[in-house]
């Protein structure tokens, strides 16, 4: 009994370390904000299209019922959502996935220079000026990408960009959520 | 010299991230909305109350917060708003829930164990000098005494 007594002190240090070394662990990032919408409902909002831009606006009713679908909060101001503009192109093309926009706190002609420049791969696109929509998806910057499935619960949020390991990981996301289909 | 550069600092140091074109025209108001405003985390900029941060979105926040305390609801509606859309992270305070139960509890865990440690510990010292031997001991003594 005595004995076991002298390690305690031991246990007692293997544990806080067990729990520091967890702590420094490579891929837990301390920063990352656990989402409130997970299978929640997708949020109520309703945004007009973004002027002069042949695209539809976008509201919850267009989240339900149209299959899995990709909501990419998205800004022309946004360096990385160049960077994951290609990407998303060539996933919602090849995957036949619906793809989404909200233009997150831009100027109309901007957004719709940039979608001339780039390309439109979205099949319906708000324009959020005042940043609204976004608080109500719980956005805490652009880029970010959502996934919605059939029954319009939010299956996953996927912040900053779509690209290298991040796309690795948004791609695993999606198999989950295709899978769940 | 000196004293410019004093009065400079002085200028300085008082950074608010409310501008002036958020403060309600209601004090009383203003004022809950800054206390609320002090104890919500901004999503950006991490450890900063959304009070004091100059990011666009802390800025949204606070109009947000400005707004329904003027459409009439309480603290505990503005923080309920807030969490259903950023859930507790924003929340300094963390909320008393299963989940955070190790949270609140372990500190005092820790401070009893330790008392209890203590209490064991000194017990034990002053037994050991009143007991005195035990009748094996004292045998096994006896014993030494007679063969000297």
């Amino acid at each position: 009994m005595n004995r076991l007594f002298f390690a305690l002190p031991l246990v007692v240090a293997a544990i806080i370390g067990a729990f520091a070394l967890w702590g420094l662990s490579n891929g837990r990032d301390p920063g990352a904000i656990p989402s409130a919408l997970i299978s929640q409902p997708v949020p109520e909002f309703t945004l007009d299209p973004i002027e002069g831009v042949p695209t539809p606006g976008l509201a919850t009713a267009d989240l339900k019922g149209q299959g899995l679908t990709l909501v990419n909060v998205f800004a022309s101001w946004c360096g990385p959502c160049r960077a994951e503009h290609p990407v998303l192109t060539r996933m919602s093309e090849q995957q036949g996935l619906r793809l989404v926009g909200i233009n997150y706190k831009d100027r109309p002609e901007a957004a719709a220079d940039w979608l001339e420049e780039l390309g439109n791969p979205y099949a319906l696109i708000g324009a959020d000026f005042t940043g609204r929509a976004g608080i109500e998806w719980g956005v805490t910057g652009v880029p970010e990408t959502f996934i919605v499935n059939n029954a319009g619960i939010v299956v996953h949020r996927f912040p900053g960009p779509v690209v290298g390991d991040g796309q690795r990981r948004f791609q695993q996301a999606l198999d989950t959520a295709k899978a769940a289909q | 010299m000196r004293r410019l550069a004093l009065i400079l600092c002085f200028l300085a140091s008082p950074v608010f991230g409310v501008e002036p074109d958020e403060v309600l025209d209601d004090p009383a108001l203003e004022e809950r909305a800054r206390a609320i405003s002090a104890e919500v985390r901004c999503v950006v900029c991490q450890n900063e109350p959304i009070d004091s941060s100059n990011a666009g979105v802390a800025r949204d926040l606070r109009l947000i917060i400005r707004e329904r305390l003027v459409a009439g609801d309480s603290d505990q509606e503005v923080f309920d708003f807030l969490v259903a859309r950023y859930g507790d992270f924003v929340l300094f305070n963390p909320p008393w829930k299963p989940s955070t139960y190790a949270l609140w509890l372990g500190p005092f865990v820790i401070l009893f164990g330790g008392f209890a440690a203590v209490a064991v510990a000194l017990s034990r010292k002053r037994g050991a000098v009143t007991e005195g031997l035990s009748a094996e001991e004292q045998a096994r003594l006896d014993a030494l005494r007679k063969k000297t």
